[in-house]
């Protein structure tokens, strides 16, 4: 293989999201060899997705630039898929494997929308909120067309608000959780101006947008494809014809390489000390991994576990207290958004619960933990390996995750054969390629 | 549950358990089934599921011929989540040498009842395009089959709850013996025979059982239907399973009915922990791709590794415990337990009942010398 192929690194940083950008620029700064892999094709991970030139958020424009100012090599399209050995990660970069070497690893891998099975959650058009603003932001025309906005947290509004700027009508935005749980989470907000401005920013956005609380999908009709949405909006029953659903209950960490690396996880969310280490030694971990915080929080994380990583621990001891007055942060969004009990009760018997592999909600009965319905429906076999139905059933049963195994991704047999080190070997022996 | 009296207690819920509460309770004994965590969830959560006659030994022979008929009689009832499938086996040999062998095999089995067919290098090549040019040819033997082990374990406890055999999950067993089984919460169950169906960590309950772990690896791609048609095994298999000391790998693939190739295998001994180890997956799916070279393209979505329970002569252990004739073990089925399952609890509820048996059980007995030599 070429060289590239087995840099060593002394911080590679997994992600390139806020927390992602922060960690290798500060540890960047401090003159260590920084790599940064991520499987989109830019910087920005969900929020400044598209890199420095498409950034309409100052922040993001500043620490873009300021990353490109001390040029971390970058891994565009580049997915982890697992662990060669201790210190060698194994990735994939369009179906060619790569293996690279680090001394420190930081994960600042994110978070990813919660989806909850709903009759008719899998018709076409029904979609993760995230994921048909990604769409859009690759072509897909939404001009006139009625969205409505359902499930949970910050990211409707922001969702809403972006569709509506590309000239989508939105019926209404149904978030799930109460007035009051609500109205607990805006008094949290005073601590956090910044917050508050891009809150106030977001309504503006919105206009005149109907917003509802207590309001939650009870079901998405229509024949081959979605014709309307059924809510119910304080317990009364209401049918609101679109021509897209876009959906998505708060989100849930992307823990699966760090529980894969043996990182100790607490509710879902890897577990770590001040400085960000995790309990594997010179594995940090950043931003959404630790808990769903939203975008400041990720860039302090990324700043104290990058300065950490590169071994400047006085700066990143300066970063404690912000560091400590956003978490808190972290508590109030989990309260305001937590799924409600009523969403437990919204399958019927023939819901879809896997998508990969087609397991209704009925098979689900009687299971005592989600290794045994996985090993005994095929739930969460497919190729997302759980990724989609797994957070459901934790919610639905309060089942433990289940495991985790190599590849993290899907991933060619090729890149899991381990080639590579076998012509290194070979061309080190100078001997022919026998076998 | 009570201290109350059974007439059998299987400690062990997974495919070998499971056939013996089955069986014991057909023949109207009183059962109890225990186990720490869930139906099949030890090495048959792990293993390939692949129903095969083999010939290590005649006393293999004997096993898995017998087995596989029980488990083809079966077929008709099995529920479609078991995904039975009369796939076939065959036999790859890469060069003559190997042939040699598939003309040996051949008439091994077919001179003892078990259809079998030689194949060339072209008609290899029509029955499986996508292994490579330039193999010699193989041995059909075409009434192997390939299930589903943890769903063929539930159908098989299911079954055993319709005969009122009882079955309690989430208890594990801290001791057996003189007919008396100790839970870890400390309660107490009294039985005639309890049988120690507990696989690779038999020895745990019955000390002195030579029952090692060897671990085995698996990858799992997403679904290609038809790539590969039956199962595949390369005769080179032999030498590198017979091997008792050292890691190896072979080539072992297999269609599953949802399309996907769940590809094989690997053997270690002393390996402690079930994790999935990079380098010998790498070693593992080099020597595939060597006999299947499109695997390379395909995509895989899982890893995994569990333990077969190994005895010194490849055999199972089903019979009474040498020192105590309260206690019946059946485990020790290495990486032929799916097969050989259903066979274990006949012979076991044969042994209950004083039946006479298909085969003959001596080669099967825990109380027979360990220490003849295995075949080569
Ligand atoms: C034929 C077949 C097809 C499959 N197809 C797919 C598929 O398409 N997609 C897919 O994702 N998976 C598939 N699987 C894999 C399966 O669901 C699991 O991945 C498999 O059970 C291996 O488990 P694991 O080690 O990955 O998982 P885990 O569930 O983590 O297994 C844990 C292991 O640890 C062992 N263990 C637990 N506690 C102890 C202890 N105290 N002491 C010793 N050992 C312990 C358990 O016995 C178990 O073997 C398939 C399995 C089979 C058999
Ligand atoms: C990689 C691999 C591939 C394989 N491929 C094949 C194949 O293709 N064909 C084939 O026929 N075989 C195959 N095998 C072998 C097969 O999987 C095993 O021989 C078989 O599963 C053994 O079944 P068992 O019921 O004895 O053990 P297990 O399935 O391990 O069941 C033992 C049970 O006992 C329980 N238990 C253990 N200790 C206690 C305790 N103290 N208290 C309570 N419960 C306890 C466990 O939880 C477990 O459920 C393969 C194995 C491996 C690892």
């Amino acid at each position: 293989m070429t060289s590239a192929g087995r840099e060593q690194f002394d911080v590679i940083v997994v992600g390139a999201g806020p927390a992602g950008i922060a960690a290798a620029t500060r540890a960047a700064e401090c003159g260590a060899r920084v790599a940064v892999v991520d499987d989109n094709p830019a910087l920005g991970g969900q929020i400044w997705r598209g890199g420095a030139e498409k950034a309409e958020d100052m922040q993001a424009r500043e620490w873009m630039n300021r990353f490109q100012k001390v040029g971390p090599r970058l891994f565009p399209g580049t997915r982890v898929i697992g662990q060669q050995q201790s210190g060698m990660l194994l990735a994939e970069e369009r179906d060619v494997p790569r293996t690279l070497r680090y001394r420190t690893l930081i994960l600042a891998t994110g978070a990813r929308e919660r989806f909850l099975p709903f009759p008719g959650w899998t018709l076409p058009n029904v979609m993760g909120a995230g994921g048909l603003q990604a769409l859009v932001k690759s072509g897909l025309p939404i001009h006139e067309k009625r969205v409505v906005v359902a499930g949970s947290g910050p990211l409707l509004l922001a969702v809403a608000a972006y569709l509506r700027r590309h000239g989508a009508e939105i019926p209404l935005i149904c978030e799930q959780t109460s007035w009051t749980r609500l109205a607990g989470f805006g008094f949290s907000l005073i601590s956090h101006p910044g917050k508050i401005a891009q809150g106030l920013k977001l309504k503006l956005g919105l206009g005149f947008v109907p917003f509802a609380a207590n309001c939650w999908p009870l079901a998405a009709q229509g024949f081959d494809r979605l014709e309307s949405v059924l809510v119910s909006r304080n317990g009364e029953k209401q049918e609101i014809a679109c021509d897209y659903l876009a959906c998505g209950f708060h989100l849930v960490p992307n823990n699966e390489l760090a529980a894969l690396l043996g990182c100790e996880l607490r509710g879902g969310f890897v577990a770590v000390d001040d400085f960000l280490r995790t309990s594997v030694p010179a594995v940090y971990c950043a931003g959404e991994l630790t808990g769903i915080g939203g975008v400041e929080l990720a860039v302090v994380e990324g700043e104290i576990a990058g300065l950490a990583a590169a071994g400047d621990e006085s700066a990143a001891r300066a970063l404690f207290g912000n560091h400590r007055k956003l978490q808190k942060f972290v508590s109030s969004l989990a309260r305001a958004f937590a799924p409600r009990e009523e969403l437990k009760s919204l399958s019927s018997p023939e819901t879809i619960v896997c998508r990969c592999e087609d397991v209704t909600f009925a098979r689900m009965g009687g299971h005592a933990s989600s290794r045994a319905a996985k090993l005994h429906t095929r739930c969460g076999m497919g190729p997302c390996q759980g990724r989609v139905c797994g957070p459901a059933m934790e919610f639905l049963f309060s089942w433990e995750a289940a495991s985790v195994r190599p590849p993290v991704f899907p991933a060619r047999v090729a890149s899991l054969s381990g080639m590579e080190t076998e012509l290194e070997v070979e061309s080190d022996r100078t001997t022919g390629g026998t076998r | 549950m009570t201290a109350s009296s059974h007439d059998v207690v299987v400690v062990g819920a997974g495919i070998v358990g499971a056939a013996c509460a089955l069986e014991c309770a057909r023949r109207g004994m009183r059962v109890t089934v225990l186990d720490r965590d869930v139906i099949g969830g030890g090495s048959t959560a792990a293993g390939m599921g692949h129903i095969v006659v083999m010939d290590d030994s005649p006393a293999q022979f004997a096993l898995t011929q017998y087995s596989r008929q029980l488990w083809n009689e079966l077929r008709d009832d099995l529920p479609a989540e078991v995904e039975f499938e009369r796939s076939g086996t065959i036999w790859v040999a890469a060069d003559e040498e190997e042939m040699e062998e598939v003309r040996r095999k051949h008439s091994y089995y077919t001179s003892r009842g078990v259809n079998a067919e030689i194949v060339n290098s072209a008609e290899l090549a029509i029955l499986e395009p996508n292994l490579r040019r330039g193999l010699a040819g193989g041995l059909l033997v075409p009434d192997d089959g390939v299930l589903y082990p943890p769903c063929a374990a539930s159908f098989l406890i299911e079954r055993a709850k319709a005969q009122g055999v009882a079955i309690h999950l989430g208890k594990a067993v801290q001791q057996i013996g003189r007919g008396r089984v100790r839970l870890s919460d400390g309660r107490e169950i009294s039985a005639s025979v309890v049988v120690n169906a507990t696989g690779a960590w038999a020895p745990e309950l019955t000390p002195g059982l030579e029952i090692r772990r060897r671990k085995g690896h698996l990858v799992i791609t997403d679904r290609y239907p038809g790539f590969v048609r039956h199962q595949l095994v390369e005769l080179g298999y032999l030498k590198s399973a017979h091997s008792i000391s050292s890691d190896s790998v072979a080539f072992n693939v297999q269609p599953r009915k949802t399309g996907q190739v769940l590809i094989g295998s690997s053997r270690q001994y002393g390996a402690e922990s079930a994790e999935v180890e990079a380098e010998i997956t790498a070693k593992m799916l080099q020597r595939a791709q060597y006999y299947m070279p499109g695997l390379a393209q395909l995509s895989a979505i899982r890893a995994w590794a569990g333990f077969r329970p190994a005895t010194p002569d490849k055999l199972p252990l089903i019979g009474p415990a040498p020192e105590d004739p309260a206690t019946y073990i059946a485990a020790g089925h290495e990486g032929l337990g799916i097969t050989t399952s259903l066979a274990t609890g006949r012979l076991i509820a044969d042994q209950l009942t004083g039946a006479d048996s298909s085969i003959p059980i001596g080669p099967y007995l825990p109380s027979r010398v360990a220490q003849e030599p295995s075949h080569v």
